[in-house]
């Protein structure tokens, strides 16, 4: 059938494998969601054999559980343990080779690894916080390269959520339980009466890979029922962001005391960062040959927790858990709007779910600026 | 980009100042800074502290105070170093043409403030009082000090040195900076100002300036944070919502002063 951006059409699950098959013939590395260790991780899959069929989540504050579904359900999680941003902001990239010869210094750029990936089952908050990335990586006036190519190379299927979990809050954030924009193909996976995804088409690339795997239009039945899901999802969110004002707020109550009570709570270890799909600070390594010729630099995942993060010489800007908290959560809702014109929070809840002492973004950010009770 | 260096020279104890050779023409402008790079060891930014006027030599002063800084004092003249640049904002010698100018520097500040200072008085006519007031720890660690003798011998320009604490080889003034900067000679409406130095004698002395009269408007600063990028990347540098590396290192006073009187923001 003929397809542009915005058509809707519907494949079974024969339907769906040929369409992650299409996708290697095409080149891509396919990555997507698995069940490993008793969590939803991200990893390289073949096809539909590698996805998590029949597993749901239980998300809480600390607290993360897999649990068996009554149905065969490959999508029927809410968000992956792991963010997507791996995929384009690697957690270690070597960036040049340098090579001392006497006393000159030859720079060699490290190879940039070539195979496209294709993001298989992205959740429409983790689309979001794509999006996100693009305004702090590539939108600028200083692009980072690597991240512009490896996004320019991806093929984003999004599906849309039909469980989110007891952490979820993108309704607040407006970046889900539907993805609007940022994919080339959006799936709402149904599964009354029988399994099958309803695919929406975000993109040319994304239209030119449908056209190939024989789907049949979309009914207004599959439709409705795919509205129905999503819409259900909405109702069903774990948490929610009062946004009202919030940059105000919390950027005039940076001496406020529940500050000091976080950083008593708070362990400084910066799961929040790593688990977090926007959070992009980095840091760069160096090391060398042990003949001490070649030195490389490579560029690796930084956290605003890390004491060192701030370290100028004398000490750190941020000595105190209390102003490292402090810069997370403002940064993430406040500045962020000043400095990319969005905020940096999609609503995933995986900060909430992976603190191992549980400390809730939302319930923080709320109580910053409350009169004391 | 690889640069060799061309002159190594000791400035002081524990600074070192470097002119580098460009391999092709180098402008920046005053205030701005470069990410050096010792080979192995790692990145650090360092404001240039030369003529902008001077495209064939790139100077550097650096002060020993980590792993890199000692990397960087350990080449010597013909070795090359690395170099990636010029970032940053720069100090408003276009706001500052037809105004009086006070430059006010603390310690290594005046390194940052350098480049300013000469193409203001490459420029001289174009504005009005210029007056430079510097305050070091002690005599013996005054930096560039044969040129601030220099400035001080002619008659354009204004220049009052303190220091912190001296022996019996020092005739000037003893005390903070702040000091000088209440007996300075200024109009405050027509008087455009450029701090440089610790964080805390910017903020006593954009504070002493408020008091002589002058709007936060007026006043400008230099900062200094954590960086690996230099271009609003990597994330070391925020202060509040702005980049210190691409919205500074130069700031209004106005745009940063709740934040600087913030602890650990």
């Amino acid at each position: 059938m003929q397809c542009s951006p915005g058509s809707q059409s519907v494949l079974d699950a024969g339907g769906f494998e040929r369409l992650l098959a299409l996708l290697r013939s095409d080149g891509f590395v396919l990555v997507g969601p698995i069940a490993r260790d008793g969590a939803i991780q991200l990893s390289a899959i073949t096809g539909i054999e590698d996805l998590p069929r029949g597993v749901g989540d239980e998300q809480s504050p600390g607290r993360y559980r897999l649990r068996p579904r009554e149905d065969d359900a490959l999508f029927g999680w809410a968000v992956p343990s792991q963010p997507w941003k791996k995929q384009f902001l690697p957690s270690r990239l070597d960036l040049v080779h340098i090579r001392r010869k006497g006393s000159a210094l030859e720079v060699e750029p490290a190879a940039a690894e070539a195979n496209p990936i294709a993001i298989i089952g992205a959740r429409p908050c983790e689309v979001a916080a794509m999006r996100v990335q693009d305004g702090v990586l590539r939108d600028g006036p200083h692009p980072d390269s690597d991240y512009a190519a490896r996004r320019e190379a991806a093929f984003v299927l999004a599906v849309n959520c039909g469980t989110p979990s007891g952490t979820c809050f993108c309704v607040s954030m407006d970046t889900g339980p539907r993805a609007k924009a940022g994919f080339d193909l959006a799936a709402t996976e149904l599964m009354e009466p029988n399994h099958r995804f309803l695919i929406e088409v975000g993109s040319d690339a994304g239209a030119r890979v449908l056209e190939r795997v024989a789907a049949t239009p979309a009914t207004d039945g599959d439709i409705a029922a795919a509205a129905d899901l999503v819409a259900g999802a909405a109702q069903k969110m774990g948490r929610a962001l009062d946004n009202k004002g919030l940059t105000e707020r919390l950027l005039g109550n940076l001496e406020h005391p529940r500050w000091d009570d976080v950083a008593e709570r708070c362990v400084g270890c910066g799961n929040c960062t790593l688990a977090c799909p926007t959070c992009f600070c980095t840091n760069v390594e160096d090391s060398s040959n042990l003949g001490g010729d070649v030195a490389t630099r490579t560029r690796t995942w930084d956290s605003c927790f890390a004491l060192d993060f701030a370290y100028i010489h004398g000490g750190s800007v941020r000595p105190t858990l209390r102003a490292r908290y402090r810069q997370w959560l403002t940064h993430k809702l406040a500045t962020w709007v000043e400095q990319f014109g969005t905020s940096g929070c999609v609503g995933c809840g995986r900060c909430i779910t992976w603190c191992p002492v549980g400390i809730d973004l939302t319930v923080e950010a709320g109580a910053v600026g409350e009169a004391r009770g | 980009m690889p640069m060799r260096i061309g002159r190594a020279g000791h400035d002081i104890d524990g600074v070192f100042t470097w002119a580098l050779e460009p391999s092709a023409p180098f402008a920046f402008e005053p205030g701005q800074f470069n990410m050096l790079y010792a080979h192995g060891v790692g990145e650090v930014p360092i404001s240039i502290s030369g003529d902008p006027n001077d495209f064939s030599s790139l100077h550097h002063t650096i002060r020993v105070v980590g792993n890199v800084t000692e990397a960087l004092a350990a080449l010597e003249a013909g070795d090359e170093v690395g170099v990636r640049g010029p970032f940053g904002s720069t100090w408003p010698l276009a706001e500052a043409s037809g105004q009086d100018v006070l430059f006010v520097a603390g310690g290594l500040g005046l390194a940052p403030l350098r480049p300013a200072i000469l193409s203001v008085l490459t420029r001289r006519s174009e504005f009005g009082q210029v007056t430079i007031i510097y305050g070091a720890r002690s005599p013996t660690d005054i930096l560039f000090r044969a040129e601030l003798e220099r400035w001080r011998g002619r008659f354009d320009v204004t220049l009052e040195a303190i220091v912190d604490h001296s022996g019996t080889d020092w005739y000037g003034p003893v005390g903070v900076v702040t000091r000088l900067v209440a007996e300075a000679e200024i109009e405050p409406e027509y008087c455009v100002a450029m701090l440089c130095g610790p964080e805390i004698m910017m903020r006593f002395t954009a504070r002493e300036l408020e008091q002589r009269g002058l709007e936060p408007s007026q006043i400008w600063v230099s900062l200094e944070r954590s960086m690996k990028c230099g271009v609003g990347l990597c994330g070391h540098c925020q202060l509040g919502g702005t980049f210190v590396c691409k919205d500074g290192p130069v700031y209004r006073y106005d745009r940063v002063a709740s934040k600087l009187l913030l602890r650990g923001l």
